[in-house]
This record gives structure tokens, C-alpha cells and sequence, in this order.
């Protein structure tokens, strides 16, 4: 029952996520990479979407700290580690060329799978072999790269 | 329309897609979390995870309803870039823990310094990518 409900929940949040990307600009690889072309014709307007996205998800993290459960879940499930290391700088300027070099993150990429773009088909098909990589590599003892949880 | 509210009104409902999995399902709203997620089947959270990202793909459609046409997608790197693009992409995700969903709007949110740490780095090699592709261009 509470499985259902927590379905149906993520299944409504996850429409103003994919909404959001769309209103802003974020489905627009040449968009994105005209807000880190920083050196040439620089295009800022997508820090509001980092701006007002912050904000929101501040307030709903502030209040998830009066709360003593979420809503459908037992606990929250939130990350603990603190220190900043070597995979984590590794693992995020690897991503953030490949962010360049496509303009594509994983959000709007996983997005823009409704288009049916063969591109973007390309591009999360390859992003799937990426992560599937790490996982053979962590299972195969490559502990100097490091466990790989989320954020 | 001026050039900074769509971005805005589209930042502000992507915070609360964030606010919503987190008071309701206690869950981080990190884009690549969940779809590596989806590798493990056997999680109690599959449904749930794999029900988020339905919705995220259903946005674009909902989109197209509301406004009467699809938003822009300007793709202009070659299919091999992109599969190179989309390997970095999806193992740096993995190894730094997040993607800009995960460290940028979850993890500033939470000042977590392991997410300030990330999108710094991201957001500079990004950039220098970019610059690097005008230079060589």
C-alpha cells in the first residue's frame, strides 16, 4: 500500500522536474554550453534556474529538518559523508567535460528521451555503459577510484 | 517574455520536484542516482525510482501540451562526440557521487561541502571544455 503511494509520489514529483527543464532551457545542449562558454558569447541566464531551484529545494530541506519522518517513509534517507576526495573531484571534472562536450547532463538528458532524438539516444545509452563501467570497476576491487554512493 | 523568467519559473519547479521527493519519500532527488538505481532491481525503491524518472520524461511532453510546441534542443556535437560525452558523463557521475541535480540543487540546499566541492569542479571543467573547443574550432 505505502509502496503504491510512495510510486505515485515520485511519480508526481518527477513531472514538474522534467517540466521545469523544459521551461528553462536546460533541453538545449547549445543553450547549456552558451552558459559555460564563459570566454566567447557568454549566456548567464541559466543561473536562475540554479538560483531559483536552490531555493525551493532549501526551503523544502528546512523543513525536512522540523519533520521527524518523511510523509510516506520511515526515515529520511539523506547523505552523511562530508569529506571531499579524490573520487569525488576525479568523478566531477569527468562529468563536467563530458558536460561540455555534449552540453547534456544526466537530468535532460533522461528528459529528452521523449523526443525519441537519436542523439539523445546515443548520448543516455552511452551515459549507461559510463555508469554500468564504474560499477564492474568497484566490483572488480578498483577500490583507489573509491565507492561511488549518491550526492 | 524577458530571457531570465522561463529559466526561473523553470528552476523554482524543479525545487519543488526536489522538495516534494524529499518531505514525501525522504528520498535525494539526484538524476543519476536514480537511474543507476534502475541496475538494481531487486532495491525496495525501484518502483518508486523508476516511477520519478517516468514523470521526468513525461515533463517535455506535458510541456509541448501547455505551451503548444516542443522546447528547443539544439544538439551540434557529432554522434561520436556525444558517445564520448555520454561515457564521461555517466562514469564521472558515478565516481563523484552526483550530477548537478544531486550536488547542485540538492547538495547547495544542504550546504553539504562535498557538493559545493562538486559543482565547483564541474562547472570549471565544463567551462574549460567549452573554451578549449572555441580555441581549437
Amino acid at each position: 500500500m505505502s509502496a503504491a503511494l510512495r510510486s505515485l509520489a515520485a511519480l508526481a514529483a518527477g513531472l514538474p522536474f522534467g517540466l521545469g527543464l523544459a521551461l528553462s532551457g536546460m533541453l538545449d545542449p547549445a543553450r547549456v554550453r552558451g552558459f559555460l562558454d564563459v570566454a566567447g558569447a557568454w549566456d548567464p541566464s541559466l543561473v536562475f534556474v540554479l538560483g531559483g531551484a536552490v531555493t525551493v529545494s532549501g526551503l523544502g530541506y528546512a523543513l525536512s529538518r522540523r519533520l521527524p519522518a518523511p510523509v510516506l517513509e520511515t526515515r529520511f534517507d539523506l547523505p552523511t559523508r562530508r569529506r571531499v576526495d579524490a573520487p569525488l573531484l576525479l568523478g566531477a571534472a569527468l562529468f563536467g567535460i563530458g558536460w561540455g562536450l555534449s552540453g547534456f547532463c544526466p537530468g535532460p538528458a533522461v528528459a529528452a528521451l521523449s523526443t525519441g532524438a537519436i542523439p539523445v539516444l546515443v548520448f543516455v545509452a552511452a551515459m549507461l555503459i559510463g555508469m554500468a563501467l564504474h560499477g564492474l570497476l568497484r566490483r572488480s576491487g578498483g577500490s583507489e577510484l573509491g565507492v561511488g554512493r549518491r550526492a | 517574455m524577458s530571457t531570465f523568467l522561463p529559466p526561473l519559473a523553470g528552476g523554482l519547479l524543479i525545487g519543488l520536484s526536489a522538495a516534494m521527493l524529499l518531505l514525501l519519500n525522504g528520498r535525494i532527488a539526484g538524476m543519476s542516482g536514480l537511474v543507476a538505481g534502475l541496475g538494481r532491481p531487486r532495491s525496495t525503491r525501484w518502483l518508486a525510482d523508476a516511477a520519478f524518472l517516468i514523470g521526468l520524461i513525461l515533463g517535455p511532453p506535458a510541456f509541448a501540451l501547455l505551451a503548444g510546441h516542443w522546447p528547443a534542443m539544439r544538439i551540434t556535437a557529432s554522434l561520436p562526440v556525444l558517445a564520448l560525452a555520454g561515457l564521461l558523463v555517466g562514469f564521472g557521475t558515478r565516481l563523484g557521487s552526483g550530477c548537478t541535480s544531486g550536488h547542485g540543487v540538492c547538495g547547495l540546499a544542504r550546504l553539504s561541502p562535498r557538493s559545493i566541492a562538486a559543482v565547483l569542479v564541474f562547472l570549471a571543467t565544463g567551462m574549460l571544455t567549452v573554451a578549449a573547443i572555441r580555441v581549437l574550432a
